[in-house]
This record gives C-alpha cells, structure tokens and sequence, in this order.
C-alpha cells in the first residue's frame, strides 16, 4: 500500500500585513496551513521577533535580564539603538509601563516624548505597548498614537473595557492595533467584532489572547491560540484571521524559575540558563500553536529562538 | 478497518456477566467500537474473537511500556490530533544519549545524572525517564560493557540501545534482558536479524528509515515477522521534519486508520548548542514525540523540559485546582497581611508569584472553589460573603495570625460589606483588581 499524504486543505487564511514604514518594514501573518505544516500549504511568514524595552529603567526585570541592559536601560532611545543595531531586533517594543499610577505616573507627555525620541533612534517596526492600566492606557496610548502618526506602528493593547478610544486613534493616525482578552477564544472574537463594528479594518488588528509563562497556564495559551487558528483556517472565520500576538518576556520573568537562585534550589541549575531556557522554550511552543508577533526580553533567549526558527522555516 | 459496535457484540459471549465491568456485552462492545476499552477486559472472550477483535478494537496508536518497574513509562494511545480535543494520554519520555565511546568514569558520570534528575513539580514526581547508548565504537563487546555500565549507575531508567549492529546488541541484550532494553537500531540493511532479536527476547523495536513511507515498509515487515511493539523513527533531521513527520504519523494513524503508522514515534533532538536542543525537544514535546533523545541534560533543561510536557498532557476539560490551605509565602510572621483567593490554579500561580515578587511575606488563604477564578466563582455563587465567612471561621490555620484583617480581591469589592457583617471582629479590605497591583498594594500595606 502507498503511503498518501494525509493533507487537509483549509479555506481560510491568516491575514497578512507590513508593520512600521521604509527599508526595515516587516510583514507578519500570512499563508493558510497550520503553522509550519508546509507539506500541505503556504504557512504563515517567519514570526517577527521584538526585543522589550521600557520608558523607565526596568528596576521591576530580574537580574538575569536587567543586566543585559544596564548600560543603556535609562534611556530608552539608548536601548532601542542598542537593541536595532546591536542585538539586531528586528522590530522594538516599547512598554510605557512608567505611566502606570502605581509606578511612575509618568504623564501623557513624557510618554509622548519618549515615543518620539524612540521612533528618532530606530527605523525598524515599533510597537507601542501602555502599562495595562485600563483609563491611563486610553490616554497615554491615544497621544502616543497621534505623536508616532505616518509610521505605521503597532499600538496596544486595545481592551474590552478602552478599546473604543484606542481604535479610534489608531484609525484615525493608520496604525496597526493589537486587541487583547483574557484566555478564551470567544472574548478574542467578540472584541475583534466589536473593533470591526468602528470602521477599523480586521487586516489590521492584531489577536492577543494573552500570554503565560511555561508552568503558569501555557497550556491555556497554547490551546487558545491554536484554537484561533483552526478557526481562522479550517472555519474560515474571518474574525479570528489576525496575526496573534505573544508578550512572552513579560509573563516569564516574573516567576520564581527564572528568580531562585541555584543555592537556594540546587535541583533547578543554573540560574542564566534556566531563565533563558524558560523565555525561549515559552516563546518556542507558542509559536508552534501559532503565534506570528513575538514580543521577549532576553537577547540569548532570542538568539535560541531564532536558530531553531532557521529550522523550522 | 473498525468494526461497528453491533459488528463486536457478534463476536462476544453474549452472557452478560459484567466481568469486563460493563452491564451487558452490548455496552462493552460499544465502548470496544469507540476505542475506549481493552477486548482483554473480557475473559471470556474465545481465540478466536480476540483475533478478529485484537485488530478492530487497537487503539489508533499502540500502547506500549518503555522499560521495567515502577518507573517505566507508557507510550502511545493518543487519540486526537489538538489538546483541546481530548487529554493527550502518555507523555513523551525523555532520553539522554550517550556514545560508547565514552570513557567509564564518563559513561558512570552521566547514567548518574540520568539517575539523579527526579525533580518535584506541582506534586508530581519527574524525571529523565531513559538512557540511549549509542553504538560508535564498532565494538560489540566494549558496546555491551558500556550498556551495562550506564544500566547499573541508572538502575531505574529505561534502556535504549542505539544500534544497528545486530551482533552488538545481542552483545548488550544479554546483559540487560532483565532491564527490557528498547533496540533502536533497525533499519532496511538488518530488519531480519533484529527483529529475531526482539522477538527471543521480547522487545520493542525501533525501526529506521529516511521518511514516512519508506518506514511504513519496515514496520509492516516487522508486524507481519511477529513483532508487535514497534516504535518509528523516520530520520527527522530538523524541526521542521519532527513537526511534518509527526504530525503526519498521528494523523494517518487516528484519522486514515493506518497500522503501519500506528505506533509511538522517537525523535532525535540532540544538538550541538543546548539552548537550541531545549527549543528543539519543545518542538517534539509540543507536537506528539512518545520518546525524544537528548544529548545535555542540565538541571535546568530538565526543569523546563518537565514542566512543558507537564502542562502539553494537562486534562484540558478538568479546570486545574490547587489544595485548599493558607499558603505561607516569604516567611510571614503572625501580623503579616493575610489575603484570600479562589484555588483555579491559574489564579493561585498569578497572585502567588506577584505576592512572591513583592517580597512582602505574606499568608494567601486560598479557597476550594472548583477550581474557578475569582469573578466566575462569585457568578456561581461559590465565593461569596457567607462562603467565604465560613472558610474563615472554620479554618484552624489562621491560629497563626495575630490580626484580623482580610484583604479580598478587587473583582469581589462588592462582598466587603457582606462579609463584616459575617465576620464580626474582622476588618475587611479591598484589594487591588488586578494580580500586578499587589507589589504596591502590599508595599504600601506594610511601609
Ligand atoms: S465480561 Fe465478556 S461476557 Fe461478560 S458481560 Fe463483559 S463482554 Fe459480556
């Protein structure tokens, strides 16, 4: 008996879109086969991988990844230079985690300064991230929006609860946008509905059913994510087509694994390794369950992430 | 092909003992029919039954025990293709790899960290669940010195010859036939001699060969010589070849019916740089690898490796709870704040690990609430002010504590009020609603 190759043909597409503006511009998305299942169709486009930077020094990052950056972390057009030209980011993302009430309170206009001052610094895509506080974020990434106007950015993230004033400044300045729910693929699809029903095209959003870390619910993450892709493949349901999003850096160096010392936890190793291993091996799954847009902080991490992506793709 | 549930209750005693633990013989037929379970749960079942019945009623992927005793691990019978379907059953071994060449105090040196990488996560006890040894040295008496070496100093770990040399592996065979040692080595040049090899000895073989259809052969070869516990290896050389390959495998198998295709795959992952074999082994983690061959097991590895093929073989329909207890984080004393959440386990980890990174030693009373998060408990009415009153009041842990003071999550500020009048004595605060408010909140809380 042959061997046939079993191959499903899907319908439906991931939607593809360039990100930032000029020479170093990027496409993500893209292609109709599950991700790297090219023996049955076009996947989708190498995933994009962007380093994190802050507008404040990051004094809340562990060690291990802190001291990547010491040199260049208090100065956040510094760091995204450092990132484009040293690092070789293919794209940045900058966190305005400084404006958040309980942290800096940075006002609306620092952050606009710095939004400047970094899109000055680089020319790769940039992607413009609040610090998640639902009424700051409304403002901060508003200005933001209109300051980083004509540079195609990726702003985000767009919630339930303040997506109406961000989608509109993302229209009204054509950025890119990402929209993001909490674990569960009917909250995604009902907020892609609900950016779709303001005039704001799907073939510009971006899907963040939001990250974990390895052994903090990725297996919820995973499995939404794929989910959204079958859907968007072999449903062909065109609200679940956006490019999906991991925020992987900011889920992982938070817990204890890539924190404990090796003295304390002889059992778990050594401490620069196990970090790493946890942010690259997190980023890695996601993207075999479908992730296009990798958002990470350790430059080993991505390293890692990139070799094996060489043989992958 | 299947058979059809009336198709199986032809062929079965029709008694209705209830021996198989089912009421009738239709009922057990039925499930046999969905592949839910095992013909040999009948006792009664005549030869020639089993026969017929053995095929129809197979799980898609075979199961097989890889090694002896109360380590040894089960491959195979996976169902479906997504985790969100259905539990994947058996979790992919781990295997470390090593030459012959090696020198002894090498070869003893690594079988012991194979033998020392049990490591507990959640509860559950994990480990690096076998040893390859890889014939190199052309040798066959210094291979079976080397086998026997690496089986003393990992006496626990599953045993895989990596081998292709049928005279060396008989070599080794004889002196680990105890260990039931997997032959991994069987390929196209020497299929008749190891499949004799693993038929004397009863063995799972391992057949090679470059790409799906040229193994399919050999597995068909070594099922129709009498071999039944085959594990296929198809030269998958890098990623991109373990996510094709296996994909391909697990579907021709559960979706087409192939039998040539229905076993547990093994994977090589080894490579040079070991950040890139940790990505790599995810890779056949994530995408249904029953055993995958390493060459570094650093501690850390292994701890990342464990916890992924923990949370890819997660029962995704049980949502995951942890115990109810008042969790005592960073060494609270009896006046450190005392904060209380549902036990989703999901929300443990998140406001565990945010109280963790405040440094503020603090005690989290955590609630048995069917494992659900804060909001969707309270919907249902399980984590609400007379509920939670209760806990308290009958919680002995909080003898511990010199206060009375609970900090409840901000979602459920609306129980504030409730709750004082339940639990009279006891202040009542609010918390932040969200898990990354608490570093402040409890700064500010004990400044
Ligand atoms: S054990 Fe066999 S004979 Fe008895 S009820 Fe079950 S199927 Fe029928």
């Amino acid at each position: 008996m042959a061997y046939v190759i079993p191959k499903e043909n899907f319908s439906g597409k991931v939607l593809e879109m360039t990100l930032g503006a000029g020479d170093k511009a990027a496409v993500v998305g893209g292609g109709s086969a599950l991700p790297f299942h090219s023996f049955e169709g076009e996947g989708s486009t190498r995933p994009l991988i962007a380093l994190e930077i802050q507008d404040v020094p990051p004094s809340d990052w562990p060690d291990e990844v802190k001291k990547q950056y010491s040199s260049v972390s208090d100065d956040p057009a510094g760091w995204a230079k450092y990132c484009q030209n040293d690092l070789g980011a293919k794209a940045v993302a900058l966190r305005l985690v400084g404006t958040h009430p309980d942290r800096e309170n940075r006002s609306v206009e620092d952050a606009v300064g710095t939004v400047k001052a970094v899109l000055d610094a680089v020319d790769v895509p940039l992607i413009i991230l609040g610090s998640n506080h639902v009424e700051k974020d409304s403002q901060v990434l508003v200005a933001a929006a209109e300051a980083a106007s004509g540079k195609n950015c990726v702003i985000g993230k767009a919630q339930e609860a303040n997506y109406k004033t961000i989608v509109a400044a993302a229209l009204a300045n054509n950025h890119k946008l990402i929209a993001m729910s909490e674990l569960d693929i009917n909250l995604a699809k009902q907020l892609n509905i609900l950016i779709g029903q303001m005039g704001f095209s799907s073939d510009r959003v971006l899907t963040d059913p939001m990250c974990s870390a390895l052994g903090y619910g990725l297996e919820y993450t995973y499995s939404v994510m794929e989910r959204i892709r079958l859907a968007a493949l072999a449903q062909n349901d065109t609200t679940m087509q956006p490019p999906i999003v991991g925020d992987v850096g900011m889920y992982v160096w938070k817990i204890k694994e890539v924190m404990a010392p090796e003295t304390d936890l002889p059992e778990w190793g050594a401490i620069e390794e196990r970090g790493i291993a946890w942010e690259s091996i997190t980023a890695t799954s996601l993207m075999v369950a479908g992730v296009n847009l990798l958002i990470m902080r350790h430059p080993k991490a991505v390293e890692g992430v990139n070799k094996t992506l060489d043989e992958l793709t | 092909m299947a058979l059809t549930g009336v198709q199986i209750f032809k062929l079965l005693p029709k008694t209705n003992c209830k021996k198989c633990g089912f009421p009738t013989c239709l009922a057990f037929a039925m499930k046999l029919a969905q592949r839910q379970a095992e013909i040999s749960a009948c006792p009664d079942v005549s030869e020639e039954a089993k026969a017929t019945l053995g095929d129809a009623s197979a799980p898609p992927v075979r199961g097989i025990m890889l090694g002896t005793g109360d380590k040894s691990v089960k491959m195979g019978e996976e169902n479906v293709m997504f985790r969100h379907e259905k539990k994947f059953v058996n979790p992919c071994a781990i295997a470390l790899n090593l030459s012959d060449t090696l020198s002894d105090d090498d070869l003893a040196a690594r079988a012991v960290e194979v033998a020392a990488s049990e490591i507990d996560r959640v509860g559950q006890k994990l480990r690096v669940d076998a040893v390859s040894v890889e014939f190199a040295s052309g040798d066959a008496g210094k291979y079976a010195d080397a086998v026997k070496l690496v089986a003393d100093k990992a006496p626990e770990a599953a045993i895989i010859l990596n081998c292709t040399d049928p005279q060396a592996v008989e070599a080794a065979v004889k002196v680990v036939a105890a260990r039931k040692p997997m032959i991994y080595g069987a390929d196209e040049g020497n299929l008749d001699a190891m499949v004799a090899l693993a038929k004397e000895h009863k063995l799972i073989l391992g057949v090679s060969a470059d790409g799906i259809e040229a193994v399919m052969d050999l597995t068909r070869k070594a099922k129709e010589a009498g071999v039944d516990d085959i594990v296929i290896d198809t030269g998958a050389k890098t990623a991109k070849d373990i996510i094709e390959h296996n994909t391909q495998i697990r579907r021709s198998a559960i979706k087409k019916g192939v039998k040539e295709l229905g076993y547990p795959v093994i994977n090589n992952c080894m490579r040079d740089d070991t950040m890139v074999e940790a990505n790599v082994a995810a890779v056949a983690i994530a995408k249904y690898a029953s055993i995958i061959l390493l060459n570094h097991i650093e501690r850390w590895k292994n701890l990342a490796l464990f916890t992924l093929r923990q949370n890819i073989y997660t029962d995704p329909q049980v949502p995951m709870q942890v115990p109810q207890k008042v969790y005592e984080i960073s060494d609270p004393a009896a006046d450190a704040p005392l904060l209380i959440t549902t036990n989703f386990s999901l929300t443990y980890f998140i406001v565990a690990g945010e109280v963790e990174n405040s440094k503020v030693p603090t005690r989290l009373a955590v609630m048995d609430c069917e494992g659900l998060s804060v909001l969707t408990a309270w919907a249902a009415g399980k984590f609400t002010a007379n509920k939670i009153a209760q806990f308290i009041n009958e919680t002995e842990d909080f003898n511990a504590v010199s206060h009375k003071e609970l900090v409840i999550p901000g979602q459920v500020a609306i129980l504030s009020g409730a709750l004082e009048d339940k639990l009279p004595g006891w202040k009542i605060t609010v918390g932040p609603r969200e898990a990354n408010g608490l570093p402040a909140f409890l700064k500010n809380k004990t400044a």
